[in-house]
């Protein structure tokens, strides 16, 4: 019996999104068809895997992934460069951890000198993160906003309790912003309708439905990125065509299969190894749901998922 | 594609003679449309018309056991393409490739790995499913060796022999005989034989094709040939191949119900490097693969790929849950901090990952929030001061507990006053909003 392949056309399309500037931009999205499905279809831009540093040393990151770093972390800028030049990463997340009051409860003028410092060591496209405080993400986020005007960054994340001071700056200052809703594809629609109807334009907004971990609710992540992205491509729901963020090495490295030592799960085997993989499964997966930006933490993982990506576009 | 109850009336001897139990055979047909009859129940329906609703009635892919016993493998059976759709049903099973060409002890050796990859996650056995015996020497006597030392090592463990040579496969399948084994390896050249070596072992044949044209061919001609025990092989190794070929042959079973695809899929993830390996292994778990072969079994990464394979065949439609108790958290004594939350199994794992993180011993009494996480399980009434004060009085925890106190999520500080009103001689003590915050609660409570 002959077969003939059923090949779908959608009526949709993710947006293609530019981050940075130069020669050094890159851009994500722009596909009509399901992830890595280039039998039916385009898929004109790589996922882009960006690695992630903080403004203050990763004292609370697990040994196995913080030793990645020795040398480098105590300095913003010089990890930020060795992000760059060394491990060749395409894009860098700064996220401003220590800007929250639990934590070093830095002041937005500090953030905004960790910002323009590490932009002006490096070429490659900056996402800056706030450190996940509602309140004080505004602040902080808003001034970093404007201190990094001109460079096309992505500023996040964006969500329920702040999108508006947030998506004003942003669009004030002419960069990319992160919508973040907590793990329900009618929550992400809305604030993708919310912040656009303040007049940020739609195409410039990256959607993270939020992470999780394997093992930790990765299936809840997937399906939601998997239903929003068959909302975008069959139902050409304009609202809900912007490319997904996995924010995946803070999810990772926080839960036990990552830090545990052998010696307390001999069964589990080697500890380094088994954190590598758990965020390079962790990013895959949500590659295969619907992911074009990932941020993650291990050089190797990285290294891993990049070579993955390879054999899928 | 399902008839209508019409379509399969036309087929049955309209006789309404009601030997079936129904009162005509249009009853019976509208019975059988729904699945609420047999057709075995109507003695008269003529060979044609059985075998065209039989057909019609198989699920559009294939069910198919590798093994026998407890370690027994179920494939096929899915229905849809998308998890949120439905439960994917049977999860993939993993498979570890041996070659020939090791020594006898490296063989056993690895066997012996297989049997003892079991690993209990979150309540369920997960562990490799199947050895595949490949015939790397092209020798045929090597093969039997490998084929009877995997036999004696793991004797419950099932097999995938892997060889084009019809009599070496007939001699290396021996050993498995009436345990279902797969010998895999038929393709255009050799089908015939193959096809009889699987016959009269009553084996499940693989199909190796180089793509989706010609696999069609030789699932027909297998099936001509009286083999309809198959698995397939579409040639794709590469991931984005994987992807291509799984997607067209689930989606042609299912949405076409097209049957020369209708079977499980079985997909080559060796690589140089476990981690790599591991990734295209994920690829294949999230995107249909019945059987994922790899070459490597380490701890670390049999783990990663059990716990994935987990996730995504978890049942989207059921809110994942923990039984409603107290749990001990380490060997905690009388005077153990004692912290309660809802029992939305994600909820559970992280703030018990939390506490077994700070590695002080504690009780954590899970409360039955119908699956909800604290905010939502709060917000929908579910897990307000009343409830709280009646499990934690109901559970008599009360007796055991040196200090009346109890850690109630950050998130519901407001409820900690009633709380306290509600349960008279017990300290209610706020906890941190987010699990990750708990070990340093902890530490600085000490
Ligand atoms: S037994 Fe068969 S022929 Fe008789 S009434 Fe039932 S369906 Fe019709």
């Amino acid at each position: 019996m002959a077969f003939t392949p059923s090949k779908e056309s959608y009526a949709g399309k993710v947006y293609a999104l530019t981050l940075g500037t130069g020669d050094k931009a890159v851009t994500v999205g722009g596909e009509n068809v399901l992830p890595f499905h280039s039998f039916e279809g385009e898929t004109p831009n790589r996922p882009l895997v960006a690695m992630e540093v903080q403004d203050v040393p990763p004292a609370d990151w697990p040994e196995n992934v913080r030793k990645a770093y020795e040398g480098v972390s105590d300095d913003p800028v010089k990890w930020a460069k060795h992000c760059q030049d060394v491990l060749k990463a395409r894009a860098i997340a700064l996220r401003l951890i220590g800007t929250h009051p639990d934590r070093e409860n830095r002041s937005a003028e500090d953030a905004v000198k960790t910002v323009k410092d590490v932009l002006a060591a490096i070429s490659v496209p900056l996402i800056v993160l706030g450190s996940n405080h509602a309140e004080k993400d505004t602040a902080v986020l808003v001034a970093v906003a404007e201190a990094a005007k001109d460079r096309n960054c992505v500023i996040g994340k964006a969500q329920e309790a702040n999108y508006k001071t947030i998506a004003a700056a942003a669009m004030a200052n002419n960069h990319k912003l992160i919508a973040m809703s907590e793990l329900d594809i009618n929550l992400s629609k809305q604030l993708n309708i919310l912040i656009s109807q303040m007049g940020f334009d739609k195409e410039k907004l990256i959607t993270d439905p939020m992470c999780s971990a394997l093992g930790y609710g990765l299936e809840y992540t997937y399906s939601v990125m998997e239903r929003i992205r068959l909302a975008a491509l069959t139902q050409n729901d304009v609202t809900m065509q912007q490319p997904l963020l996995g924010d995946v090495g803070m999810y990772v490295w926080k839960v036990k299969e990552t830090q545990a030592p052998e010696s307390d799960m001999p069964q589990w085997g080697s500890a380094e190894e088994r954190g590598i993989l758990w965020e390079a499964e962790t990013a895959t997966a949500l590659l295969v749901s619907g992911a074009e930006v990932l941020i993650m933490r291990h050089p190797k993982a990285a290294e891993a998922v990049e070579k993955v990506i390879d054999e899928l576009v | 594609m399902a008839l209508s109850g019409v379509e399969i009336f036309k087929l049955l001897p309209k006789t309404n003679c009601k030997k079936c139990g129904q009162p005509t055979c249009l009853a019976f047909a509208m019975k059988l449309a729904q699945r609420q009859a047999t057709l075995d129940s109507c003695p008269d329906v003529s060979e044609e018309a059985k075998k065209i609703l039989g057909e019609a009635s198989a699920p559009p892919v294939r069910p198919i056991t590798m093994g026998a016993g407890d370690r027994a493998v179920k494939m096929g059976e899915e229905t849809v393409l998308f998890r949120h759709d439905k439960k994917f049903v049977n999860p993939c099973a993993f498979a570890i490739e041996v070659k020939d060409t090791l020594s006898d002890s490296e063989i056993s050796g690895i066997a012996q790995q297989v049997v003892n990859s079991e690993i209990d996650r979150v309540g369920q056995k997960l562990r490799i499913d199947a050895i595949m015996i490949t015939n790397a020497s092209g020798d045929a006597g090597k093969l039997e060796a490998a084929a009877k030392s995997v036999a004696a090592k793991a004797p419950a463990v099932a097999v995938i022999i892997n060889t084009g040579n019809p009599q070496a496969a007939e001699a290396a399948v021996k050993p498995f005989d009436g345990k279902k084994p797969v010998i895999y390896g038929a393709n255009a050249s050799n089908l015939d034989a193959m096809a009889a070596v699987a016959k009269s072992h009553k084996a499940t044949l693989g199909i190796a094709a180089k793509d989706l044209d010609e696999l069609c061919v030789l699932t027909e001609k297998a099936k001509g040939l009286g083999v309809e025990d198959l698995v397939i092989d579409p040639g794709a190794r590469k991931a984005k191949e994987i992807i291509a070929a799984n997607t067209l042959i689930r989606r042609a079973a299912i949405k076409k119900n097209f049957k020369p695809l209708g079977y499980p899929v079985i997909s080559f993830a060796q690589r140089d490097g476990g981690l790599h390996e591991a990734l295209v292994a994920s690829v294949g778990i999230a995107k249909y693969s019945s059987i994922v072969v790899l070459s490597s079994i380490d701890k670390w990464k049999n783990l990663a790929l059990f716990t994935l394979r987990q996730n995504i065949y978890t049942d989207p439609q059921v809110p994942m849950q923990v039984e409603q108790k107290i749990y001990n958290i380490g060997e905690p004594k009388a005077d153990a901090p004692l912290f309660i939350t809802t029992n939305f199994s994600l909820t559970y794992f992280i703030v018990s990952g939390e506490i077994e993180n700070s590695k002080v011993a504690s009780r954590l009494a899970v409360m039955d929030s119908e699956g909800l996480s604290v905010l939502t399980a709060w917000a929908a009434g579910k897990f307000t001061a009343s409830k709280i004060a009646q499990f934690i009085t109901d559970s008599g925890i009360e007796k055991e507990v040196a200090n009346k106190e109890l850690i109630i999520p950050g998130y519901v500080a407001i409820l900690s006053g009633a709380i306290e009103e509600k349960l008279p001689g017990w300290k209610i003590t706020v906890g941190p909003r987010e699990a990750n915050a708990i070990p340093t609660f902890l530490k600085t409570r000490a």
